[in-house]
């Protein structure tokens, strides 16, 4: 791209003074007069109806101001009581029963934290356990419990409007895709391949737990202080929760401390905010870890997946996808058939069959986890994909680069791709880890192994991003976007695509952080998303201001607009710099006092095709893909099962990158975050109760996982309608990790591990087995 | 039961009526507002509320303020002078070893300690001595290269 000045540059970020002093602004910092803190009693049954609640001594105890039920809930003026992105099914406190082991029945607003704690010990509750279901193959069946019996959809989102009221079934949401003649090419395939691959639950683990505080404005407005990943739709949840029109909810969010999906949509808000109305004081929940591990986890997920080989291609895939999204559907629906549309993986399949369950257990809610869903798909197709190459005897990098799609051909829903660069991705992934030298001969008790893999995910679409722009009479310019800095650098990208477009210095670029006073619409600031959505918006709104500014030049210089240019803080004759106005004098020109602004709203919408319900096909499903792959070496201790990743390469499309340095970053921090979730990582339930629920149980990667060498690899592939070109990056390097981990170890050693996380168990296990012993059973297995 | 202790935070000394169940990070985060001291895991396992008890790390979520009365108490507000940056935190700043930077005063305080006790510490050194501190942004590399960077100046600045 020519004649850039600040987009591709490698700026340092916006926030890095305020952030490496600690100064940066979170919730967790903000307190107001007499401002309440709030403990939650929690269920201890996975399932059980409420027969009792008596809260009469801890409403008496001193210090505390609210003693709320869900009884207490469901009586407030236009209330409803049930709130959620997909289906309105999660009370705010638990309403006549309890779905899971966490889930919070009463709720205690007091003057301090020990308060609070206090007066909950003197709450009494009875139960009367209810039949629980806790696999989620058991409960799609006919004869399980029900954990809800009817489903009512919230109608949030347009890609959700297709979402159906159901009942009597814990299946909440089944996605179908149906192309080609799939049992035909099982008729006359050569081979078939046929497993099952399971990934557990799992914590996002943001370092900065969920963090709400609420309280009333002069005007008795909800002012709404939260670390959320989605404020514009906090706004909408409490709009229709509480029936408060939509300018009475003013929703702001500071710098957060990480999201990683988990503070997507509403999590404390409609509880802090009832606590608020009814108390009439501020209110700060900060969750403490304990309760993090009991609000929201990554989706479990099993796929039977099924493979038809003929003359040596992949003629047909049938894939199973059953997502255990726990109490409550949370964003489920939308991760089942997003991420269940791609479970066939990047490859030109004539005959795909999909099945994509979203399904509802006694287990904690599942929601978004950076990647949406899409790592637990290539965790199976792409170890399968895998299994197939070695077993047929082909090369795993050509066997995967034969059928990876290329530019312009459809994908399994139909869609034509455009910038996917996939097999790009391959090639670098096989070049970072020198595929093609011939391994070392393996000898010992360490054993060495190299795999790859590769996988894709598609933007969520249609979602929507809006953004103003106002420039200020000294040439500086204000960006109003509700994109929350939760780390990826955001501010930078956007102050990078403003300040290229209207020709001033990128320190003259201040982000005004989200809130729903003055920052405009966004759907979420998740799913790779920002980027292209945003800063397509905030482009756009910088384009009309410029249009203006150079509307007053041409006029003052007698020249054509389409002559001049932006640059250096300037509107000038292209080619004759000296000919031109500074912005100072061009806001002088036009209005003629001092300090006047200009400002510029615009939205980037991009639509989608309708799709088939009854086969999954699309003319347009997605505004844009992530192609990702990875390569990794191991070394398996054949004495323990310990694996250790000694190399690991994180290879993804962005697009052009804005910043490269920040695509770097987020590959490579994906990649390194689940490295932990392929290797330990895993919330195990006992009965549905949580077993490891705590970091002193629950371990993540460490400086001391991170393999001796790691490198991301930016390819960037155009998208003609990007920013610049731009995508995205914030999920691409978490797609493949841990099948390459996986292949790597079958390569070393010629085991196949099929259930995340691999543990040194499951390797010795696997090693045993293959030796044709057998060892005892784990307690938990 | 409360008592009366004294601390010396940043170099002021203090003194403070407790409770005997207070956390050292409660007392540092209520009561002398020290808001890059967080709490994340409160069992003392993540390194994001780690402070310097007489320069060595320690977490702050898992320590009874009345356990370090006399004791001398850095938090990361207390490592510049509040006009310019720390070598440690420039190298962060350099090396884009931040990202959420939820984590960040935790690092910037174990890098301090660890450069203080091993002024030239070998990677794998390095390694061990922030393995107590969580990134969940996984900006390790970042990390290693900015205590690299911080050290190579403080020696730099020592000679």
């Amino acid at each position: 791209m020519a004649n850039l000045a600040v987009v591709g540059q490698s700026v340092y970020r916006k926030d890095a003074n305020s952030k490496v002093t600690g100064r940066a602004l979170h919730v967790g910092n903000i307190e107001m007069p007499g401002m309440l803190h709030v403990a939650v009693l929690r269920s201890p049954y996975p399932h059980a109806r409420i027969t009792r609640i008596e809260k009469s001594k801890a409403q008496a105890l001193n210090g505390v101001a609210a003693v709320l039920t869900g009884a207490d809930v469901a009586k407030m003026p236009g209330v409803d009581p049930y709130y959620g992105p997909a289906f309105r099914d999660q009370p705010i406190l638990a309403v006549d029963k309890v779905c899971y082991v966490g889930d919070p029945v009463v709720a205690v607003a007091a003057k301090d934290q020990r308060t609070a704690e206090d007066a909950l010990q003197l709450v009494e509750v009875d139960y009367e356990p209810l039949p629980a279901v806790f696999d989620v193959l058991e409960a799609v069946k006919a004869e399980s419990p029900l954990v809800h019996e009817k489903h009512r959809p919230a109608k949030a989102f347009a890609d959700l409007a297709h979402v159906k009221a159901g009942q009597q079934s814990n299946i909440c949401y089944h996605f179908k895709l149906r192309t080609g003649d799939v049992d035909k090419a099982f008729a006359e395939a050569d081979r078939i391949f046929e497993d099952t691959f399971s990934s557990p639950p799992a914590q996002h683990m943001p370092m900065e737990p969920h963090v709400t505080l609420v309280y009333l404005d002069e005007q008795e407005r909800i002012n709404v202080w939260t670390a959320s990943q989605s404020p514009s739709y906090v706004r909408t949840e409490l709009s229709n929760t509480f029936s408060i029109p939509m300018h009475h909810i003013r929703v702001r969010v500071p710098y957060i401390g990480g999201g990683y999906g988990a503070k997507l949509y509403a999590k404390l808000e409609p509880l802090v905010t009832a606590l608020a109305l009814i108390t009439k004081r501020p209110v700060r929940y900060a969750l403490n870890r304990e309760e993090e591990f009991l609000t929201i986890t990554k989706h479990k997920v099993i796929t039977k997946i099924k493979t038809a080989i003929k003359n040596g291609s992949i003629t047909a895939r049938k894939c199973e996808v059953f997502w255990d999204t726990g109490a409550y559907a949370e964003i489920g629906p939308r991760i089942g058939h997003k991420s269940g549309y791609t479970s066939a993986g990047p490859y030109r399949i004539p005959n795909v069959w999909i099945d994509s369950y979203c399904v509802y257990t006694n287990h904690v809610p599942a929601g978004a986890f950076r990647g949406f869903g899409v790592p637990q798909v290539v965790w199976a197709y792409d170890s399968q994909t895998d299994m197939i190459a070695r077993a047929i005897g082909g090369d795993p990098v050509e066997f995967r680069l034969k059928p990876a799609l290329n530019e312009g051909e459809p994908f399994a829903t139909g869609t034509v791709v455009r910038s996917f660069g996939v097999k790009e991705a391959i090639r670098q992934a096989a070049e970072a880890i020198d595929w093609s030298k011939p391994r070392a001969v393996q000898a010992g008790t360490k054993l060495r192994g190299k795999g790859i893999a590769a996988g894709v995910k598609a933007v969520l679409t249609p979602s929507i991003s809006g953004a103003i722009v106002i420039m200020n009479a000294d040439g500086t310019a204000n960006v109003l976007s509700s994109t929350v800095e939760m780390g990826q650098g955001s501010e930078t990208t956007m102050g990078q695509i403003v300040a290229e477009e209207l020709g001033i210095a990128f320190d003259r670029v201040h982000i005004v952080q989200p809130d729903t006073d003055v920052t405009p619409y966004d759907t979420i600031t998740a799913g790779s998303r920002s980027t292209y959505h945003m800063g397509n918006a905030v482009r756009m709104a910088a384009v009309k201001i410029k249009a203006e500014l150079l509307e007053v030049v041409a006029a003052k210089l007698e020249v054509d607009p389409d002559d001049l240019v932006a640059g250096d803080g300037r509107i000038f004759v292209r080619g004759m710099a000296h000919r031109g106005m500074t912005i100072s004098e061009i806001f002088l020109a036009k209005f003629g006092s001092l300090g006047t602004t200009l400002a510029a709203e615009a939205v980037c919408q991009p639509t989608a095709g309708h799709m088939d319900p009854e086969t999954g096909q699309s003319e347009k499903c997605t505004e844009y893909w992530f192609p990702s792959a990875t390569a990794a070496e191991v070394e398996v201790d054949t004495e323990t099962g310990q694996v250790k990743v000694v190399q690991l390469f994180s290879v993804g499309d962005t697009g052009t990158a804005i910043n490269p340095r920040h695509c770097e970053q987020q590959l490579l921090g994906a990649a390194i975050m689940h490295l932990g979730l392929t290797l330990f990582e895993e919330m195990i339930f006992s009965e549905g109760q949580l077993v490891n629920g705590s970091l002193l149980d629950y371990q993540v990667a460490s400086i001391k996982d991170m393999p001796e060498s790691c490198r991301p690899v930016v390819v960037e592939v155009p998208h003609e309608t990007g920013p610049f070109g731009a995508k995205g990056a914030g999920e691409t390097g978490a797609l493949t990790v841990a099948p390459a981990i996986a292949n790597a170890i079958h390569d070393a050693t010629g085991v196949r591990i099929r259930a995340l996380p691999i543990t040194p168990e499951k390797v010795l296990r696997a090693l045993a087995e293959k030796k044709g012993e057998v060892l005892p059973k784990d307690k938990f297995e | 039961m409360k008592r009366g202790i004294t601390l010396k935070i940043n170099g002021r000394e203090e003194t403070i009526t407790v409770e005997d169940a207070d956390t050292l990070l409660e007392v540092l985060r209520d009561r002398f507002k020290l808001w890059s001291v967080r709490e994340s895991c409160g069992v003392g396992a993540c390194g994001t509320c780690t402070v310097l008890l007489d320069g060595r790390p320690v977490s702050s979520c898992f320590l009874l303020a009345v356990r370090v009365t006399g004791r001398h108490i850095t938090t990361l507000e207390g490592l510049s002078d509040g006009h310019s940056l720390h070598c440690i935190q420039e190298a962060f700043v350099n090396q884009r070893a931040l990202q959420c930077a939820y984590c960040t005063p935790g690092f910037v305080l174990s890098v301090k300690a660890l450069l203080d006790e091993i002024p030239n510490p070998s990677d794998e050194e390095i390694r061990e001595y922030l393995s107590g501190n969580l990134c969940r942004c996984a900006g390790y590399a970042d990390i290693l290269r900015a205590a690299r960077l911080a050290q190579q100046q403080l020696s730099i600045a020592r000679k």
